[in-house]
């Protein structure tokens, strides 16, 4: 992957400076970027994908670079304050640590954010479809690479179980089966580009928000609780809207490769769903009870960001 | 400063019901299902229908979430 377009003066600075073109100098100060959501989102994301599979035109020691490093952390600080004021604002109660599993329940039957998945399903235009599956492979491209940091910083009931379902998520050791190469073959199969990063120029900045949000928990050991909520309400919101993606693909003679991705994820995630709740949230929290409240707040940000995501998209249809 | 607790074994049940929800079961090769056909089992957990309104019996595809208790 190559270097994202840049949205505004910071992330046009950060981008010449990690491709080593012209005078970079010092970083903008938050002062010039703080008006430009889109610059932000885009520039934490780019700080991020250092972590991952880097870019081709930068330096790959970037990803240490002290200078970067700062930066990432004025993004970073901006974003949790924001994830976590919109979880404040939800006015949570602590919950005890043996109640985790079920409060997660809660914060998932709580959630009335708008349903892409019910869109696609009856409403939505071979058009929209497309471009909904372009936003998607933001994330389904590197699908559960996020949560795979996590492993090492988790007690050994909640690692074994992390491990059971990312075992899952990476193919069961048969590279044909790994979620993020089934995406790829579904893109491909409806004549979109399928190559990892291929539509970042393209994502709204809703969209680069939810990836951040979950690269940020991925990312830092002092977030694994939140990570671990926030893979738990992911995979508790999977298993009904992916039939219903199924349904509408067909409905649209999109089937083939990408409807059987789906398809894996209504069996898959029905599986993933208990064992994030209740292996991997729920005895982190007997273990770590400090992380119960934590594990909540990652849930309720995966749900949040899809709601603004999802709300956005709609709203660029007119079909909300 | 107290010691920290031993190391122990802890349950790891082959066969776990969900309350409310289906049957987790680790470890399987196969699955028989209502009509005896024999179904191959590719994961290390399965998820097995307890509602018995699975669009894809006999595993679990979420359905009883959305039925009333």
């Amino acid at each position: 992957m190559r270097l994202p377009k840049p949205r505004g003066p910071l992330s046009e600075w950060l981008v010449a400076r990690l491709a080593g073109t012209g005078v970079a100098g010092a970083a903008p100060t938050s002062d010039s970027w703080a008006d430009s959501w889109d610059d932000e989102c885009i520039s934490l994301w780019t700080l991020h994908e250092l972590s991952f599979r880097g870019f081709e035109d930068a330096d790959d020691r970037a990803e240490w670079d002290p200078g970067l490093l700062g930066v990432r952390h004025d993004l970073e600080t901006a974003l949790e304050a924001r994830l976590r004021e919109r979880w404040a604002r939800t006015d949570p109660a602590p919950v005890a640590p043996e109640d985790v599993p079920a409060a997660l329940e809660t914060v998932v039957a709580e959630d009335d954010g708008p349903s892409l998945a019910d869109h696609v399903r009856r409403h939505a235009d071979r058009d929209q479809v497309l471009e909904l599956l372009r936003q998607r492979s933001v994330y389904h491209l590197k699908e559960s690479d996020p949560s795979a940091f996590v492993v090492p910083r988790l007690p050994v009931r909640a690692k074994a179980a992390l491990m059971a379902l990312q075992f899952d998520e990476y193919g069961d050791g048969d590279p044909n089966r790994l979620h993020s190469h089934l995406f790829a073959r579904g893109l491909e199969a409806v004549g979109l580009r399928a190559e990892y990063g291929a539509y970042v120029d393209d994502a709204m900045p809703e969209n680069l928000e939810m990836n951040n949000a979950g690269s940020l928990l991925g990312l830092h050991r002092r977030l694994r609780g939140a990570a671990m909520g926030h893979l738990a309400a992911f995979e508790m919101t999977s298993s009904l809207p992916s039939r219903k993606m199924v349904q509408g693909l067909e409905r649209l003679e999109l089937d083939g490769p990408m409807s059987a991705y789906y398809d894996e994820h209504v069996e898959a995630d029905a599986i993933h769903e208990h064992l994030a709740s209740r292996d991997i949230c729920g005895t982190l929290a007997e273990d770590e009870p400090d992380q119960a409240d934590e594990i909540l707040f990652g849930a309720f940000t995966c749900l949040d960001v899809e709601a603004r995501f999802a709300s956005a998209l709609l709203a660029s249809w007119g079909a909300r | 400063m107290t010691r920290p607790p031993a190391p122990r074994d802890f349950d790891h049940p082959d066969v776990v019901l969900v309350p409310h929800g289906p049957m987790l079961l680790r470890g399987a090769e196969s699955v028989q299902d209502v009509d005896g056909t024999v179904h191959p089992v590719e994961r290390p957990v399965v998820a097995l229908c307890r509602c018995d309104k699975s669009s894809r019996l006999p595993w679990c595809d979420g359905t009883h979430k959305v039925i009333p208790r």
